[in-house]
């Protein structure tokens, strides 16, 4: 409500045009790669003419479609577990008088952002390895985790960044009406946190689908995603097939969200 | 009489449906594999193949040694076999289950990474040379001063592959040293030639098919696959041996001593080395293959392509690049770094 | 300190540890624990063919600052080492500073938007990053490339006379580094700016504050933790960046990512590798700790 009266006090000049430009700027690549997943020839860079054939080909191709569903899968396990974590870690660690141990957790969380991934993806490989050998168990479960634990800190940062100096008012006035601590947790601070977890929760899903170096080295068998099956292909030239199934994807997602945003909006 | 035939059918497919619990696990480069040739075996044999990708020797050998891989098979580069054997982490070959075996070419039988085949088994092979766009030099392309000693119309417009095995192993040969080299007076030549040429590069980047069709790059470091596609998209691409000597790879297929699908194994790897399979995995990787007969199966756009026949005279300039140890890695090693710091 | 308060302190203490438990649990198995094998690993003599053998040795962390020179029997300091280093971390500071340049005005007008409608920017913010790395870097290619759109558009548009040589720049690398990093910068700052409380504006303006007084003043300094968080999202990740320096970059220069990379890779010396990456992990840890100290002393003080 005072949002429209003050409009022009919380502009600031420049502001919106520079934003325009980003998303400009954040689309024109993505453009690029639409326009090549119709590409008639064989080359992610070389324009032979329209067709499908690259929707047909990544239809027909087993191990791209197989990679794709990996990845969606180990994205969102690791973004759901991670920012689960992250939360709890941040309430934990915000708001508080400093105790002792504080910069250790704080640097354990941060942690994962500060080795190259390679080293990492090494010392998971003997670890990996030793628990298969172990368990006879190859599923998913390591990749969830090992992204897990590299996710968080990309969660972490952005909701600790909102609770940190959140109002407390609200909450003690919910602790002076005598909820309980769940209560309040959950229709006082839930709520006020909620942007930072939806900020964390996105940055973890992206930070996780780009991974390659990690999951390249403690896949099991058939556990390709789509940066992995990229990189294979490194050395040998790509091909538009991966253009049209992120096209898909994109699409899917831009349906998805409509719909999403056109319930909600109806319900209000 | 219909009716056996009708029964025995049925038995047949019968016994097809037992087959198809069967499972086979497949550790290769990616975008190496061509998925019709796979359909075939599945549907031959009712096995179901998974294929996963690496992208570097150093990769999947360290993750094969490290145990509990799940592969059954895996395709090392020609270097990286004995050092699976020496490790323990490849069993050997009973060739009695191999009718195929004798179709690899007599030239590729007594290798000197697997005298005799009875480790491995090839997939495709290859060479590392210069591709250069011939409208913007005219001179010699047998030669590796392309990238060591770039002539005046090529500098800037130079592409060098960040591969340091294959860039090392032509610039030593280039300097008059064999592929692992370790004499001090080689190698200084080596690396004074390199860092002096290196300003006269434009990049060291991998996607030399696109940019030599798009002709971003003049030249490049180059493998004979990826130039002969580059041809195809733009025909003033030609394909140069150097005559210094060019680096030569093969990658072959090895069985892992924990495979679990010995048998399922087997069925693949005799039925890789029929020469029609073998054109097809050709057809699809582009690069030649080690099997006799396969030249008849061939596409038409390879069976003359002069990337993938060798012509004679530079037949014998060939040199396989091995994987160096100890003294030799450490020049490469150190020159490759003071290359890019 | 009554014991009440005593006895509150300790139950704030305890569910500290409580709730960061579970992630601590996760970090050590997945990231910490296996560090640890990495700083044993850095003790040890290279194997013939990648991998240790386990052999005591200093010999790796000698590699971190000192290379035997090749060609004459003498150690000399490593100042390849050290070039690689000094070109990430600048790197990564400048790309830090642009991100933010151009992440704070997104950030602002996405969080200044109706409360529905923010969650659909932000989304529109981070959909681009759900295509693949790679895809992204090779399209960001496309288009600056010397007959690429952007050129095209620049020139038929009168702005230049010849097309801009970006491919393989520092300027290409830039571009697509605060490319990729910028959802980092974007969505911590958007977090903090979403709960600033608007009507502190109003008073600003009240006061006869200009613009920029009321930025520097009373915006910035409320949205600190975001650019904390901000930054060290970019800032450290940026200095292993490996694709990026790769592709739009041309590769001829390695980044400390890649350099760690060889040595596990065709280097074949595993031991160095592990000595410069536990380098790397202390000197970012300082770094950081120096950083974040600094950042809320002055919160303290201010």
């Amino acid at each position: 409500m005072a949002r429209a009266r003050d409009f022009s006090v919380t502009e600031l000049p420049g502001a919106t045009l520079v934003s325009m430009l980003v998303f400009v700027a954040l689309y024109a690549p993505i453009l690029v790669l639409i326009v090549y997943s119709f590409n008639a020839g064989e080359s992610v860079a070389v324009w032979g003419g329209l067709s499908l054939d690259w929707y047909r080909a990544a239809w027909a191709n087993d191990q791209v479609k197989e990679a794709t569903w990996v990845s969606l899968k180990v994205a969102t396990g690791a973004a759901v577990l991670s920012t689960a974590l992250a939360t709890m870690a941040a309430l934990g660690t915000t708001r508080r008088p400093a105790f002792r141990g504080q910069t250790f957790v704080y640097v354990m969380i941060n942690q994962p952002l500060m080795v190259p991934e390679i080293v990492t993806a090494v010392a998971l490989l003997l670890v990996t390895a030793a628990i298969k050998k172990a368990t006879g168990y190859t599923g998913l479960g390591y990749l969830i985790v090992a992204h897990a634990a590299f996710c968080i800190p990309f969660a972490y940062l952005p909701i600790r960044a909102r609770l940190e100096g959140m109002d407390l008012t609200l909450e003690t006035a919910a602790a002076d009406l005598y909820a309980s601590r769940w209560q309040t947790f959950r229709r006082v601070t839930l709520p006020l946190l909620m942007p930072g977890i939806l900020a964390g929760a996105m940055l973890a899903f992206v930070t996780s689908l780009d991974d390659v170096v990690i999951t390249e080295f403690i896949k099991s068998p058939g556990q390709d995603t789509l940066p992995t099956y990229m990189l294979g292909q490194l050395r040998r030239a790509m091909k538009p097939d991966v253009n049209a199934i992120s096209t898909l994807l994109l699409a899917l997602t831009l349906v998805l969200l409509s719909a999403f945003f056109l319930l909600t909006r109806k319900r209000k | 009489m219909k009716r056996i035939l009708g029964a025995m059918a049925l038995l047949m497919s019968g016994t097809a449906m037992a087959h198809a619990e069967g499972e086979l696990f497949l550790y290769n480069w990616g975008n190496y594999t061509s998925p019709e040739m796979i359909k075939k075996f599945e549907e031959k044999y009712g096995v179901k193949v998974t294929i996963t990708d690496f992208d570097s020797n150093d990769t999947a050998l360290a993750k094969v040694e490290a145990g509990a891989s799940g592969f059954d098979l895996v395709v090392p580069s020609a270097g990286f076999v004995g050092i699976y054997a020496e490790k323990g982490l490849i069993q050997k070959l009973d060739l009695s289950k191999l009718p195929n075996h004798k179709n690899i070419a007599p030239e590729w039988m007594n290798v000197e990474w697997d005298p005799g085949r009875e480790w491995s088994i090839p997939w495709q092979w290859g060479s590392t040379g210069m591709s250069v766009n011939v409208k913007d030099y005219s001179g010699d392309i047998n030669t590796s001063d392309i990238f060591m000693n770039p002539p005046a119309e090529l500098v800037g417009k130079i592409n060098v592959i960040p591969e340091m095995g294959d860039v090392m192993a032509l610039a030593t040969m280039w300097a008059g040293g064999e592929v692992c080299s370790e004499d001090p007076a080689v190698m200084k030549k080596v690396r004074d030639a390199l860092l002096a040429a290196k300003p006269k590069w434009m990049s060291m980047d991998y996607s030399t098919v696109e940019k030599m069709i798009n002709h971003d790059y003049a030249a490049t470091v180059d493998w004979n696959g990826s130039a002969m596609r580059a041809r195809l998209g733009n025909p003033d691409v030609a394909y140069g041996y150097p005559k210094e000597g060019y680096g030569l790879w093969m990658d072959n297929v090895v069985l892992l001593a924990d495979a679990k699908n010995v048998d399922n194994a087997y069925l693949f790897l005799d039925f890789i080395m029929e020469p029609e399979n073998a054109a097809a995995l050709s057809a699809f990787a582009r690069y030649a293959n080690g099997i006799a007969g396969s030249d008849a199966f061939m596409p038409e756009d390879m069976k003359a392509a002069p990337e993938i026949i060798t012509p004679a005279e530079f037949a014998d300039k060939g040199h396989f690049v091995t994987v160096c140890t100890g003294k030799a890695l450490e020049y490469q090693t150190a020159i490759w770094t003071e290359l890019q710091k | 300190m009554s014991p009440a308060e005593e006895a509150v302190r300790r139950e704030n203490i305890k569910s500290a540890w409580q709730l960061s438990a579970p992630a601590l649990l996760v970090l050590t198995v997945a990231a910490v624990g296996p560090l640890l094998i990495v700083l044993v690993y850095s003790f040890l003599t290279p194997g013939t063919h990648g991998n240790v053998e386990w052999v005591f040795s200093l010999e790796g962390w000698r590699g971190v600052l000192f290379d035997h020179d090749i060609f004459e029997d003498k150690l000399v300091l490593a100042d390849g080492n050290l070039t690689i280093f000094w070109r990430s971390v600048k790197l990564s500071f400048i790309t830090t500073v642009l991100t933010f340049i151009v992440g704070f005005p997104t950030a602002w007008f996405i969080a200044t938007r109706s409360p529905a409608s923010r969650a659909g920017w932000l989304f529109l913010i981070t959909i681009p990053f759900w295509t693949n790395l790679l895809i992204r870097t090779f399209a960001i290619n496309q288009i600056i490339r010397n007959e690429g759109v952007l050129n095209t558009l620049l020139l038929k548009a009168g702005l230049v006379s010849a097309p801009l040589q970006l491919t393989y720049t520092d300027t290409a690398l830039l571009i697509g580094m605060v490319y990729v990093y910028l959802p980092l910068m974007v969505l911590p700052l958007f977090a903090t700016i979403d709960r600033f409380d608007m009507r502190l504006l109003e008073a600003g303006y009240d006061l006869y504050a200009s613009r920029w007084q009321v930025l520097r003043r009373v915006i910035l300094p409320i949205i600190r933790p975001g650019i904390v968080a901000g930054s060290i999202l970019v800032f450290v990740p940026c200095l292993g960046a490996y694709v990026t320096p790769r592709i739009l970059g041309g590769g001829k220069n390695m980044m400390i990512g890649n350099f760690i990379e060889l040595q596990f890779g065709q280097g074949k010396n595993w031991p160095l590798g592990a000595a410069l990456s536990v380098t790397l992990l202390v000197i970012v840890t300082i770094a950081l700790l120096v950083y974040v100290k600094a950042i809320s002393g002055e919160r303290k003080n201010g």
